[in-house]
């Protein structure tokens, strides 16, 4: 039992590295939640395929034998792309995918299922332009394996650091906008009341939009990140990792930012200790506890404002 | 300025505006009277494009705005004030403000500034919670703020939906007053009431809504007068 | 339609359904056609939660296996017991509405979406718990799942052929779409569709939304449970990997595309389903694809489905509306 005790300050790191990706993606959910209400299904799939831009642009950099590779530049030549190309993505997805059923039914049943369709699509998609077998990211090529540090004899490396100023800088970021910027405000005030919004002259389509590009290249951000740090990508990877992570933004506090990247936190700390004690094999099963016991006893999350009829959610 | 030709709505199956003229002249300012469910609301979100005219148009300043988008519409000059005040309650005072400005895509920060000044001017004891969230706010510094939030539009027409609700007495004469004061400097304003004395008190002209149709229109003066009509569609005393 | 009609429409169905596999070119044909009666069952149970109640039950492939398990529990070597078919139904189905109580229970309160990802979280646990309930007791079987499974037997007749399964399964369609079109036009099948509708209304009104829904989930578990005893008996085995997260999906795609609520239609639904991959094997790479556009098309060009639902409820309403004349104010 010390053992497995004194493996925790290592597991500790190793869940926050997990956490802050569960968090980038749970920025994504929570935040077309807070404007939607209603849940991407087709988020992790986004996620997928920024791991597979950038690993489509890693290898790019490999075949050309390009030399003097430091991750102070190759990093953003990763990262930019997978944004760009994620963000577009998510723009695409509502605006052929959800956007034609907004006005349907009494039901959230219509874009539901059209996400479900859009995720099945997009994972075999890739399947087949891809290949079914898995990716490699040469991560080692880019963070070698000397650069870590021991920190009270816990091995911290350096990739590990960089995910983390990352997600950061990218919480930091999107936060700044949504509080600072007038395409923030838009979309806080779509986010509380659509329709008093459209009244002050706010291009309501246009913010959700707007809101689909940033979250999904959140994903896309999150998606090179694990390939990095795992270095295995493969065409299902999407569908466990959006689940957790929404099971992280519920956590949080659906709609809210920092709630976001707490759940994912936690959520990532929490598996991190579960797989220490419990067969690995059962992980899955405590994000959906988890996300069930959210539901039942706190629905609107750690840092959600409790919310008069939950009913309406 | 404004002017609904024979507008027909529907709300699902039922017919809500059974086909309403109205006119509003530049400098106005004219009141729309009228019970529960008599189609008041429903007459603004049809001048603002939430609700789309069956049949009938709905012209301002000249040009047919029924069928464009609310932001079209918006942009043209017409600012609302809505029912219950529906101000952003997690936004501050100073953030709703200049989402009342949104539609001004080519304005300054420093024209905001200005126009900001000008709102807190009416309405003092906005500026003294200018970072406060607007949802802890009262209700009556909640409506000030909804009105200087349309007002940060520059609109030359401002429709107003019920200003008096759940207000008291004193601060529906201190709203009512400051309603004066901005159609003094320019604004054309609609007045949608319950409260029929006090909205008749400072308007020009006003029309009375039941059941969908317009069925009594004089100016608001004659309004007060007849005791009769008082009676049967404003259902109350003298007062 | 008239009464005459509808009962000649029936007949015919049923005399086509009867010998259908007599014109059948090969047993793997019969063994679709037995394929596709099973999963009308799944679509059938689906339809009460997700047509009727209007709850989005993304997880309903859990039943399936649950009722798969007790029925290689309760005959087969591995605990060496071996009930009759006929005792056993019983057992499933008790045993998947009390699961489908549980499941449910948590869920009352949510609406939509968080409703649906609730229920695809338990659908994912039950997976992981029939995969990984084989240390340190070996309950499930693990991945290698169960095997030798004893075929159904009634009155000394056991089960081997195609053919066989097919009747057996065409029985109990027909048993559980009576069951259906009862539950719909009961007592109970209005409450569900009040609930469906407005489930504010429906409590003002004095319906018990929590009992309706908790009925309601019960029920369709139920049908997944026979259904899945069904297929065990039919495989002789059962396996995890049966009842994946996709299955889930495929029932929930068979009662859209038929037409959520219609009886007939996800009937129709299931067999459209079933028979398409058969019908383009070579493009089988292309079948998810194709699956997942599918779904997309369907919500923006025809969400009502093949076969739209009728409410009784909503013509009701119509009826006395037209019968009243004018708009009400």
């Amino acid at each position: 039992m010390s053992d497995l005790l004194s493996m925790l300050p290592q597991q500790l790191v190793f869940g926050i590295a997990l956490g802050t990706i569960y968090g980038l993606l749970a920025l994504g959910y929570t935040m077309v939640y807070g404007v939607l209400f209603m849940i991407n299904f087709a988020h992790g799939e986004v996620f997928m395929i920024g791991a597979y831009v950038g690993w489509a642009v890693f290898a790019a950099l490999l075949d050309h034998q390009v030399g003097g590779l430091h991750p102070i530049w190759v990093l953003p030549v990763l990262l930019l792309p997978a944004m760009l190309f994620c963000g577009g993505l998510g723009m695409a997805i509502e605006r052929f995918a959800y956007r034609p059923l907004y006005r349907r039914g009494a039901t959230r049943l219509g874009p539901l299922i059209s996400a479900v369709g859009a995720s099945i699509f997009l994972q075999n998609a890739v399947m087949l332009t891809q290949g079914a077998r898995m990716k490699v990211y040469m991560t080692n090529l880019l963070f070698p394996r000397e650069w870590r540090f021991n920190f009270l004899g816990v091995s911290v490396s350096a990739l590990l650091i960089v995910m983390v100023v990352v997600a950061a800088i990218m919480m930091w970021g999107l936060n700044t906008l949504v509080q600072k910027t007038r395409l923030g405000r838009a979309i806080r005030a779509v986010a509380e009341d659509r329709e008093m919004a459209a009244v002050m002259g706010v291009s309501v389509n246009n913010v959700i939009g707007a809101t689909f590009f940033l979250g999904s290249a959140l994903a896309g951000v999150a998606g090179v990140l694990i390939g990095l740090y795992y270095t295995q990508i493969d065409f299902v990877m999407g569908y466990s990792a959006g689940l957790k992570a929404f099971t992280a933004a519920v956590l949080g506090g659906i709609g809210n930012i920092k709630g976001a990247m707490l759940g994912g936190l936690i959520l990532g700390i929490v598996e991190s200790f579960a797989v220490t004690f419990i067969n690995p094999a059962f992980k899955d099963v405590i994000a959906f506890g988890l996300l069930i016991l959210t539901l039942i006893f706190r629905p609107e999350g750690i840092l959600g404002e409790p919310l008069a009829d939950w009913k309406k959610v | 300025m404004l002017k609904l030709d024979r507008v027909v709505t529907y709300y699902g199956p039922i017919m809500a505006l059974k086909g309403i003229s109205l006119e509003i002249n530049a400098g106005e300012i004219v009141c729309l009277l009228g019970g529960n469910a008599s189609g008041k609301s429903t007459t603004i979100k049809a001048i603002l494009g939430i609700v789309r005219p069956q049949e009938g148009a709905v012209t301002f300043e000249g040009q047919r705005i029924s069928g464009l988008g609310t932001g079209e519409i918006v942009r043209r000059g017409i600012s609302l004030v809505p029912e219950a005040r529906r101000i952003f309650g997690r936004m501050t005072v100073w953030e709703n403000l200049i989402m009342g400005a949104y539609s001004r895509d080519g304005a300054t920060q420093v024209e905001l500034d200005q126009d900001i000044e000008r709102i807190y001017g009416l309405f003092p004891r906005l500026r003294e919670r200018t970072t406060q969230y607007a949802g802890t706010m009262s209700g009556g510094e909640q409506q000030m703020l909804a009105m200087g939030r349309a007002l940060m539009s520059r609109p030359r027409l401002l429709l107003m939906d019920e200003p008096s609700m759940g207000l008291s007495p004193a601060l529906v004469d201190q709203v009512f007053d400051i309603i004066q004061e901005i159609n003094r400097h320019g604004t054309t304003i609609l007045v949608v009431e319950q409260n029929a004395a006090v909205a008749l008190s400072i308007a020009h002209r006003g029309y009375v809504l039941q059941n969908g149709s317009i069925v009594v229109q004089d100016s608001a003066a004659a309004l007060l007068q007849a005791d009769d009509i008082r009676r049967a569609y404003l259902g109350e005393d003298s007062s | 339609m008239s009464a005459h009609r509808k009962w000649a429409l029936i007949a015919a169905g049923i005399a086509v359904a009867l010998l259908a596999p007599l014109l059948a070119p090969n047993d793997y044909v019969v063994g679709v056609m037995a394929r596709i009666c099973l999963y009308a069952l799944l679509a059938l149970g689906l339809n009460v939660v997700v047509g009727f109640a209007g709850l989005l039950d993304i997880g309903y492939v859990a039943f399936f296996g649950i009722g798969s398990y007790v029925y290689a529990f309760l005959a087969s070597p591995h605990f060496g017991i071996h009930l009759p078919t006929i005792v056993i139904l019983p057992i499933i189905i008790a045993a998947t509405a009390f699961a489908g109580i549980l499941i449910g229970a948590p869920t009352l309160r949510l609406r939509g979406d968080y409703l649906a990802i609730v229920t695809l979280g338990f659908g994912e646990i039950t997976y992981i718990l029939l995969l990984n309930l084989d240390r340190p007791i070996n309950i499930t079987g693990g991945p290698s799942g169960l095997i030798t499974v004893d075929p159904p037997s009634l009155l000394g007749f056991v089960a081997s052929r195609n053919l066989h399964y097919y009747y057996l399964f065409l029985l109990v369609l027909g048993v559980f779409l009576t069951a259906s079109i009862r539950l719909r036009d009961s007592r109970i099948g209005w409450a569900w569709q009040a609930i469906r509708e407005d489930e504010l209304a429906a409590e003002a009104m004095g319906v018990n939304t929590v009992v309706a829904k908790l009925q309601a989930f019960a029920m369709g578990a139920a049908f997944a449970g026979i259904a899945g005893g069904l297929l065990a008996s039919w495989q002789r085995s059962v396996f995890p990997d049966n009842f994946l997260l996709q299955e889930s999906i495929n029932i929930l795609a068979m009662v859209i595309l038929g037409g959520m609520g219609n009886v007939l239609g996800v009937v129709l639904g299931a067999a459209v389903i079933v028979a398409l991959p058969e019908i383009f094997r070579d493009l089988a790479l292309y079948r998810l694809l194709a699956f997942g556009a599918l779904l997309m098309l369907l919500m923006i060009f025809r969400p009502q489905g093949l076969l739209p639902a009728r409410w009784p409820l909503r013509e009701k309403a119509a009826e006395a509306t037209t019968k009243r004349g004018a708009t009400p104010a």
